[in-house]
């Protein structure tokens, strides 16, 4: 603890929440102190987001309290939480200004809601007012260019400034640097310092090691749900953090229980990728993957999986290097031309990128092999629902029939659903991306079991950023950063530092702008 | 019952329609009033059948109405004032449909135009350019061309049998030929999206673009194809309408796009089927040529027919989308 506690002015207290059957915050406790800086971290799907949602009062919470200045605190529209001193600024920047307003306009557009002013907008008042607030920043462009055209860096510290000059009790800080040059990062720890010292509590979200040495008076690491590890002793010790925050490093779920002996000659099927540059400012590297491998990908978000993962599947281009399967040249243009090839990607975010809401089970599973499914053209319902009934006895799918509807199953039932679909039919190459976010523990065993199982047939590529998950299913794990790949480990002679090393490999140059 | 009345509910209302209307109106249960209805409703049911199939693909096709005055003024031109057959009146406007659709998808999945807007610039180019050629008169067999010429070409006997020609079923002379190509395309379209795998596609789009593309589906492809089958259909509307015309009437068609989009729509409410559907479009059409033609013979005036549309579309919607969205609630 540190010498002299400064008093908590924002407390949570067992805060649960749920969507659907997924709980993605269980009990959460914590607390932030006035005039210093907490890192909240986490792997994707740890509850982040949630947690400020709730806190912001963006998404309202199940159980537990929250207490502000010692009130009771209970934001249920960020408005509210803005006015009662709680401020977000969200990772997404579009949330924070409005393109077709001048600079001026969006750093008053609090004043201008409120409605004091009166009917008329008075420019030079507003920009008076906008003229003081960015003098305080230290924001130097013209006041009366329209935000859209700034480059995206000057929006988010026109999103930073704006939260700001609300003199909020608690400022929320969702990966602020994410868009962000050094330079320009530099000036934003200046002010987050600043605000600091005036006594302000902040809440500070980031994945960037260099961000978290630089301002973290603490770190609360998350991860399931629940938190996984508070550090408040100086000097913070982040290698504990990231492991708090990417999961116990040695494996006793006991689903890999069959390790195999990958030979090392050549066989059928193999996957090679050579010289292969993701982007023009990363480094080549090559890679060979054996039929019957389970590899894992692991890597912070940004790291380049994403990327790895939609070039293999036809979605985008390698800057440079080439990729064979087998013995043939492997460059697809299309996922269509991808699945042909024998090559198949399961998306992360099932909701957005694989269900078919308005299809039933049976034909979610059948959606990209509609053609083996048809004679001359038409549909034959009766194959199709046979291959979603053995599929769903294959996967433990809990359901009635292969006719319900895919919204009535739960969470960890959909994804069994979005894997199953391409376990359906035989490939060379499975990617799985992100195969176990938002789903359950039982469902997350039952999906690794499966891909264990069945990974003779196959090469399987498991993308994951936490790292129990790669531990669960792989023979071998690739750590990714930078767009590269950075270190190879055997699973089960695992050097642990060195691995978490790697992953938290630091950006070299300029941030990435994408986080793919 | 919620299941039930969802289910069941619309196709409950147009029985209870038809056996209100036979008690009360003198004449209206028969075949003559059946057949009569048909024909009210076959070209705004062909049209809405085309739109349906860009409602599946989560689009929407403004331009149909227009298409459909396109393809009865083409076709006029062509044999008026080209002189040409029925085979080169009916070829050329199919092409147009197609060309349109071709268009309106590019434009859409090309230029990344949204639907709305890109059909409904389609719809106003077409109602400007159907009016150049003649300097926006009608085309009639005897009418004086912008170059002084005086049109001698006659509607041919064989496109005109297309809106005239009835065939016998029973009773002699009782079905219109624009009924049974209206029963045909319904079927084609309703096979067409609940059988085959590329109806199949196209639902799998409108319901999930990004993860249809994620699947391998041609998604540019199929949304051509939709405004495509949309546009030839429109045309095929326009060209009925040109044979029960027999003239090139350039005021003709002004309610076509709202009629055949009001029976797409209240398709969504048939068999609780919440989304767009060919037997709901069909039925969704008959539903209003039901309810005006009962109306009329029990001595409604002509100017309440919109009103009662606008009213039914809208009960019709309220129905789907309230009532459905309980259904999901209570799984």
């Amino acid at each position: 603890m540190p010498d002299a506690p400064s008093p908590d002015v924002l407390v949570l207290n067992g805060i649960d929440k749920s969507f659907g059957t997924n709980r993605v915050l269980r009990d959460i406790s914590l607390s932030l102190p006035a005039g210093s800086v907490t890192v909240l971290m986490g792997a994707n799907g740890a509850g982040k987001s949630t947690l400020v949602k709730i806190l912001s009062g963006v998404h309202p919470r199940d159980a537990g309290e929250v207490s502000l200045d010692g009130k009771a605190f209970a934001a249920r529209s960020p408005l509210q939480a803005r006015s009662a001193g709680v401020v977000t600024v969200h990772q997404s920047i579009d949330d924070g200004v409005v393109p077709d307003l001048d600079v001026a306009a969006n750093l008053v557009l609090e004043e201008l809601a409120a409605g004091d002013g009166g009917l008329w907008y008075r420019r030079s008042h507003a920009r008076r007012r906008a003229q003081a607030i960015a003098e305080r920043m230290g924001l130097s462009f013209d006041l009366s260019r329209p935000v859209r055209e700034l480059a995206l860096a000057d929006r988010q510290m026109v999103a930073i400034a704006r939260a700001m000059a609300a003199e909020p009790r608690v400022l929320i800080l969702d990966e602020p640097t994410s868009s962000l040059s050094s330079r320009e990062a530099e000036r934003l720890f200046t002010l987050v310092e600043r605000l600091r010292d005036d006594g302000v509590s902040i809440l500070y979200i980031s994945h960037r090691l260099s961000d978290i040495e630089r301002l973290a008076d603490r770190i609360i690491a998350l991860r399931d749900g629940r938190v996984s590890g508070t550090f408040e002793n100086k000097p913070l010790d982040t290698a504990a953090a990231l492991e708090a925050m990417l999961g116990r490093v040695v494996s006793d779920s006991g689903v890999r229980s069959d390790p195999r002996d990958v030979s090392e000659h050549a066989q059928a099927g193999e996957l090679c990728l050579e010289g292969l540059q993701l982007r023009p400012d990363a480094t080549a590297f090559d890679a060979r993957f054996q039929r019957g491998e389970v590899i894992a990908i692991a890597g912070l978000v940004g790291s380049g999986k994403g990327a790895l993962a939609e070039t293999l599947f036809g979605l985008r281009r390698p800057v440079l290097g080439t990729l064979r399967l087998g013995s043939e040249p492997y460059a697809p243009r299309s996922p269509a031309e991808a699945i042909a090839r024998g090559v198949f990607l399961s998306p992360r975010d099932r909701a957005s990128n694989a269900v078919v809401p308005a299809f039933d089970i049976a034909r979610n599973i059948s959606l990209p092999f509609t053609a083996r499914n048809a004679r001359a053209g038409f549909i034959d319902r009766g194959s199709e629902t046979r291959a979603a009934t053995a599929l769903i006895e294959r996967l433990g799918i809990v359901c009635r029939t292969p006719e319900d509807g895919i919204g009535t199953l739960s969470g960890g039932n959909q994804q069994k659903v979005m894997v199953g679909r391409w376990l359906s039919q035989p490939c060379r190459v499975l990617v799985l991306d992100e195969p176990f976010q938002g789903v359950d523990i039982q469902a997350r065993r039952d999906i690794a079991a499966r891909l264990r199982k069945e990974a003779a047939k196959r090469i399987t590529l498991v993308l994951v950023s936490e790292l129990d998950e790669a531990f669960d299913v792989a023979d071998r794990i690739l750590v990714m950063a930078n767009h590269t790949i950075v270190g190879e480990h055997v699973n089960g002679d695992i050097d642990r530092p060195r691995l978490l090393e790697q992953i938290a490999t630091p950006t070299p140059t300029q941030p990435s702008r994408d986080a793919a | 019952m919620i299941h039930l009345a969802i289910r069941f509910g619309f196709i409950a209302l147009l029985v209870g329609l038809v056996v209100f209307f036979s008690l009360a109106a003198d004449g209206f249960a028969g075949p003559h009033s059946a057949v009569f209805i048909f024909q009210s409703v076959a070209i705004t049911g062909i049209l809405a059948l085309g739109v349906t199939c860009t409602l599946v693909v989560d689009g929407f096709d403004l331009s149909i109405g227009a298409v459909a005055t396109s393809a009865l003024m083409l076709s006029s031109y062509v044999m008026v004032v080209w002189e040409g057959g029925a085979a080169t009146a009916i070829v050329a406007c199919l092409l147009m449909g197609a060309l349109v659709g071709l268009a309106n998808g590019l434009l859409i999945v090309r230029m990344r135009v949204p639907d709305l807007l890109a059909t409904l610039g389609m719809m106003f180019l077409l109602i400007g350019l159907q009016r150049i050629p003649t300097e926006g008169r009608s085309i009639a067999t005897g009418m004086t061309l912008p170059d002084g010429r005086v049109a001698e070409g006659t509607f041919s006997p064989l496109f005109l049998a297309l809106g005239r020609h009835r065939f016998d079923l029973v009773i002699e002379r009782l079905l219109p030929v624009s009924v049974v190509v209206l029963i045909v395309i319904a079927i084609l379209v309703w096979v067409f999206l609940e059988y085959t795998r590329h109806g199949r596609l196209m639902y799998a789009i409108g319901s999930n673009e990004r993860a249809s593309r994620l699947a391998g589906v041609a998604v540019d492809r199929y949304k051509i194809l939709a405004y495509m089958i949309s546009g030839v259909l429109a045309s095929v509307g326009g060209m009925l309408m040109a044979a029960r015309l027999g003239r090139g009437d350039i005021a003709s068609g002004n309610n076509l796009l709202l009629d055949a989009v009001a029976a797409a729509l209240i398709g969504y409410a048939v068999l609780g089927a919440a989304r767009p559907n060919a037997f709901g479009t069909a039925m969704g059409a008959l539903f209003v040529g039901i309810l005006l033609q009962g109306l009329t013979m029990m001595n409604a005036p002509y100017y309440t027919q919109d009103f009662v549309k606008g009213a039914v579309l809208v009960l019709a919607l309220m129905f789907t989308f309230s009532l459905s969205a309980r259904r999901d609630a209570t799984g």
